[in-house]
This record gives C-alpha cells, structure tokens and sequence, in this order.
C-alpha cells in the first residue's frame, strides 16, 4: 500500500518548498530517474524507478509537493491533479540515497479566455479607438504561451457582423478596430479552440451636428425647440444630454441648461422687447434666433 | 457707621438689579420700546430677530405691514429645509438713508452665519413714526408657493449596476465617464495665485468630478496642490460644462513656472432634473455699492429644491474665462417661485468681462 501526503503551497510557503528541493537534490547522486522532458498539464503519466524495495518519491512542483512510498521496480504514476500547475517540476526518489530529474509541465489547450474591450462606450466613427486583448488560458488557469489564434469576432447592432484573427504571444491576443458610424450595441466575442468569450461595447453619439432650434410664439412667451439633436453621422445624442438655451432681451439674460427628452430640448422664455436667443449644446453652438418682441 | 452699612448694602442691590435688567434683555427691550430713531428702530428689530424673539419682533411692526406672523418667521427663520434654516443672525449694520418728520428710510446690512460661511443681505427698511416710537414697515413676502396644481415630471435617471467583484480577472466593466478640460487660465490676486477655467462632461453619461491643480516650479517639483472644493458643479450631465477655481493663497505667481491640472471623473447615479432655469441675469451695482451679478432661479421641477449654489463664470472679449464666482441662496426653491440672487464680482473683474454664464448646483433632501 501507498502512502501519498500532498502538500498545497501557498505562495508564503514555496521558499519553504525550494530548500526542501535543495537540500533532497544534495542527496541525489547515486541513481537516475528517466522523466519526459515535458509533459502537459493535467495529464498522468509514469516515471520508471529501477531497483528494488522500498523508497520515498518526491514530487516538487511550483505551487504542489507530493511524498509518497514507493515499491521500487516498477512505474511511478504520476497522477492528472498533480501537474496541474504549469512549470518546471523536479522528481526525487530517496531509498539508501537519493536521485532526481527534473521535467517542465506545460499548458494543455486552451480553455479560458479572459477577455478585456475597452472602454465600454466609444464615441462612433472613431478610428482605432476599440482596443481588445484576450488571455489565452488551459482549463487549469495555466497562460497558453504556445501560439494560439484567437479570433476576434465583431457582431455590430445594424450591419454585417466581420471577424479578424489574431496570434496569441507568449499568451496574449490583441487588435485594435474603429467605432462604426452607427451608433448601438456591438458584441465583440474571443474564440480560441473550443472557448468563448463575449464583451459588450456601446456605441454612443458623436458631438452635436447641425444644431437647430426654432421658435413657438405663444402670447407674451416663447417655446424654443430644437430639432432632434442628432450627431454628424445621423445618430440621436441619448436623453438627457444637455443643451444650454440664452435669451438676452432688455431685462436681461436667462439661461436654462435642460435636458434632451424625447430627442429634443425644449424650452420655454418669457419675452420682454427684442431678444437675441441662442442654443449650445456642450461646446457646440447652434443657431441663434432674433425676436422683435412682437408676437 | 451704620448708615455707611445701609447705604452700602442699597447701592450694591441697585447694581446687582441693573444687572440682572441687562442680562434679561432689558436694554434691547427698553430700546425697542423706546424707539426715538428710525435707526434704534431697526436696531431693536434685528436684535429681536437674533434672540429668535420672532412674536415679539412682529408685535414691533407697524401695523401697515403687509406679512403676518407665520410669513415672517419663515422669512427670517427659513423654511422647507433651506439654508436660512442652517443659519443665525451674526450682525446687523444699520444706516439711514433718508429721513422726514414722519417716515424713514433705513438701510440694514445683515450678516448670517450658516454651514456654508457667511451670507450677506442687504435690505432697505421702510420706518413709520407712530406717536412716540418708530416702527418698522415690513415688506409683503414674495409669494412662496404656487397654487396647487399636478406638475408632471417624466423622469430621466441612469443608474449604475457595477461589476460583481467576485467574477474572474477580465470580467466585463462599464468605464468612468470621459471628461475634458475646455480651457484653463492662471492669474495673479491679491495674495494668493488663481486657476480658473471650464471643464465639459463629453460622454453621455453623468459624472462626478473633481478637478486638481499643482503648481509647479521651474525644476518640475510641486509648490502645491489643491482642488476645486465647492467652486465647481460636480455632478456634471452629458455634455454640461461647468466653471471651476481653484484657489493657492500665499503663492506668488512669479514663482509658477507651470501648472499641472488633473480631471478626475466617477460614473454616479444621476438625475437630470430638477431644470433650474436662471432669468433677468444683469450686472449691476448693489445697495453697498459693490459689482453684483444678479438674477432669479425659477425651480422648473415639481418639487423644492432645499439649497442653491450659483456658479458664474466671466469671459474677457477673446472669450477667456477671467474669473468664477459663486454665492448661496439662503431660500428654498419651491416649484416655479422665482427666488432672486446676486454674486459678488471683483471691481477689477468688472471692469473687463465682456460675457458671463451661470450655472446652478443644488441639494434636496428627498433627492438621490
């Protein structure tokens, strides 16, 4: 019967694994342990202990240390939950002396992505302003640093959706692509193998364009009313955008910052003799309207 | 000897009566009641009003004045959760400004200490002989209130749902909104060195900002940091601007080689209303003839606004920013009732602006 001790390292602990290793590989001189030079992670496998008797067998890893009594003569399995961590791993095998050999373990296939799209609102029609990097990762959150092709796909609110392929480096895929000049939700999803992984970026309007307001007489007051207010590209600016309205007449001037609702800003003066008034909205400026006081 | 003792044992009880007389408010009654001037008048009034003897105050009012006792305590203790609420009478500066056998004209220079610093008010007292004492005529209120009515309000609200701050590395966030110095302008005053400017909210969503200056010397290393405190709208809508000043008293300005400004934005739920419409904004001169930018803050929503902050920014003729200023209101706004203010604008300042823009932050308690 086998007795196996785990012993998990948390990373205050891994100084205390690394003289364990040390002060075990000293001993180990006498005889060789045939390891793969590599091995996925995740994946069991058996490492051939000549000999006969009983011995200890070490397993170093970067954030694992397995002990356990081994038979001599026969395969030491290596279990899947002991190579999960990617690295550079040393086994040792202890009978009246010691012996190591050390192997790296690698990622498996990828498996997660983590994905980051920023920023989360872009204004439309802006070139390269829409940045998307993804983080290839195995299934046990080891970073994929073999080549991985990540693909970017791009799923916009109105139009055809288009995709663009992209290599990971040392783990990380990356492009950069220009807000559409239609304003709505866009879906950007990362593909890589048989992973998946959607973001959302909203396409908001522009700065105003064409700013236009007009003027409802009603008795000795005015309705100012603008028309929707809409970017250059024909997208309406969300509610609740500010337009700033200033009337100047002989009592002098009257300001209202009021809200788009509806699309439109609407709002009402009340007259005293001519007046000037004008409409802004941010540091975009519209028309300006002349009122001879006579309604 | 004896009569030494008794004599002594009266006047002691003389002084010790008068003294207690004084500490009652004896004096300040004996004026009101007294009243030979239209200035002791006015006087006593205000003491009257800085006891918080507002019964007794009213019952000193000619008995032409157009209030009642109800509209008179609001209008001097504040009503509807208001700054005056917040508030005490500190001083009262009286002077005549013009007098006849029967009526005078009193001016009175109020100073109120609140949360928010000191409030001046500046009014002119009508004053009525009436027999032997003079009374102050009390000016109708200005109507607090419009007559009840349904204002419908289709609100525009954002509310924020944040990141689950236990999902993985890389989960899906929203960005702090983008926010953008317009225009930035140092200037020398008395005594202390000033950075004033504009700063736009260019996203579509509110933020709240704050915006910090450091002054820098010709070697890079900082003078001093400081930000804009009160003298900014902070919660910002899409695409308002907002005047901003930051103020670096003790600092010289041949000593700043160069200013480093920061816009520090936050995604916050925001409302877009109240709309609080600013009307009949003029510069003119005030009562102590100090440069004044006035006008009236008409509260467009349905609801009060408990405190206003008016914020103007002035422009030169290029349509540089040369000075912000900012100033309370101590009245409530209720729905649609015009409330007056002024801002005070440096003689200097006055002499040069060409333009000027205000803007209104305001607090209600029932608000977000």
């Amino acid at each position: 019967m086998q007795r196996t001790s785990h012993i998990n390292f948390p990373l205050r602990n891994r100084l205390a694994g690394l003289a364990l290793l040390g002060l075990l590989s000293g001993w180990a001189r006498a005889a060789e342990l045939r390891v793969p030079a590599t091995v996925e992670a995740g994946k069991s496998f058996s490492i051939a202990a000549e000999g006969s008797g009983q011995a200890t067998f070490y397993l170093v890893g970067p954030d694992h240390v397995v002990k356990r009594s081994v038979a001599l003569g026969s395969d030491l399995v290596i279990q899947s939950s002991d190579v999960r961590a990617a690295g550079r791993y040393r086994a040792i095998l202890c009978s009246s002396s010691c012996t190591s050999a050390g192997f790296q373990v690698e990622a498996a296939k990828p498996a997660h992505l983590s994905f980051f799209l920023h920023p989360s609102r872009v204004p439309v029609s802006t070139p390269q302003s829409i940045d998307a990097t993804a983080f290839v990762f195995d299934q046990y959150f080891n970073l994929v640093l073999t080549p991985a092709v990540v693909d970017f796909r791009i799923t916009p609110a109105s139009g055809a959706g288009f995709s663009r392929q992209s290599s990971a480096r040392r783990g990380v895929a990356w492009m950069r692509l220009d807000s559409t000049p239609h304003e709505g939700r866009v879906q950007v999803t990362a593909v890589s193998d048989n992973t998946e992984e959607a973001r959302v970026i909203q396409q908001v309007a522009a700065e105003a364009c064409g700013l236009r307001m007009k003027a409802i007489p009603s008795g000795n007051a005015v309705t100012l009313e603008t028309d929707p207010v809409r970017d250059c590209s024909g997208n309406a600016l969300p509610d609740g955008t500010v337009v700033s309205f200033t009337k100047v007449d002989r009592e002098g001037k009257s300001t209202v910052d009021t809200p788009i609702k509806k699309g439109i800003a609407r709002v009402e003066f009340s007259l005293h003799g001519p007046a000037q008034i004008g409409v802004a909205c941010g540091v975009v400026l519209g028309n300006e309207v002349a009122l001879n006081g006579k309604l | 000897m004896k009569w030494g003792l008794v004599f002594f044992l009266a006047i002691a009880t003389a002084v010790l009566v008068a003294f207690a007389w004084l500490q009652s408010g004896g004096l300040k009654q004996h004026a009101m009641l007294s009243a030979g001037t239209p200035e002791e008048a006015v006087q006593a009034l205000m003491s009257q009003v800085q006891a918080h003897n507002f019964e007794q105050a009213y019952a000193s009012l000619d008995h032409s004045s157009d209030t009642d006792l109800a509209s008179f305590t609001r209008e001097l203790a504040g009503s509807d959760g208001s700054l005056r609420t917040y508030s005490s009478l500190q001083t009262a500066e009286v002077s005549p400004l013009h007098s006849d056998a029967d009526q005078a004209l009193v001016r009175v220079r109020l100073n109120w200490s609140s949360a928010l610093g000191s409030l001046d008010d500046v009014r002119d007292l009508h004053v009525r002989r009436d027999g032997s004492v003079w009374r102050v005529v009390w000016p109708k209120p200005a109507p607090s209130a419009v007559p009840p009515q349904v204002v419908s309000v289709n609100y525009l609200r954002w509310e924020v749902i944040g990141r689950n701050t236990s999902q993985n590395w890389g989960a899906q966030d929203v960005d702090s909104p983008k926010v953008r110095i317009t225009s930035m302008n140092a200037i020398s005053r008395p005594g202390r060195v000033v950075i004033l400017g504009e700063v736009e909210n260019e996203d579509t969503v509110p933020a709240y900002l704050n915006v910090n200056a450091t002054l820098l010397k010709a070697d890079g290393s900082p003078i001093e940091e400081e930000g804009s405190f009160d003298l900014i709208s902070h919660v910002l809508l899409p695409k308002q601007v907002s005047p901003y000043r930051i103020d670096f008293p003790g600092v010289r300005m041949d000593a700043v080689k160069s200013v480093r400004m920061d816009a520090r934005a936050l995604l916050v739920p925001a409302s877009a209303d109240p709309v609080i419409a600013v009307s009949d904004q003029a510069v003119s001169k005030d009562g102590l003839d100090r440069n004044v930018l006035k006008g009236s803050l008409v509260n467009e929503s349905g609801r009060p606004v408990n405190i206003a902050q008016v914020l103007a920014a002035y422009y030169d003729n290029s349509g540089k920013v040369i000075w912000v200023s900012d100033g309370y209101v101590d009245q409530a706004l209720m729905p649609q009732v015009p409330v007056p203010f002024a801002v005070d604008i440096p003689d200097d300042i006055a002499g040069r602006l060409k333009n000027y823009r205000v803007i209104v932050n305001h607090y209600s308690r029932l608000s977000d």
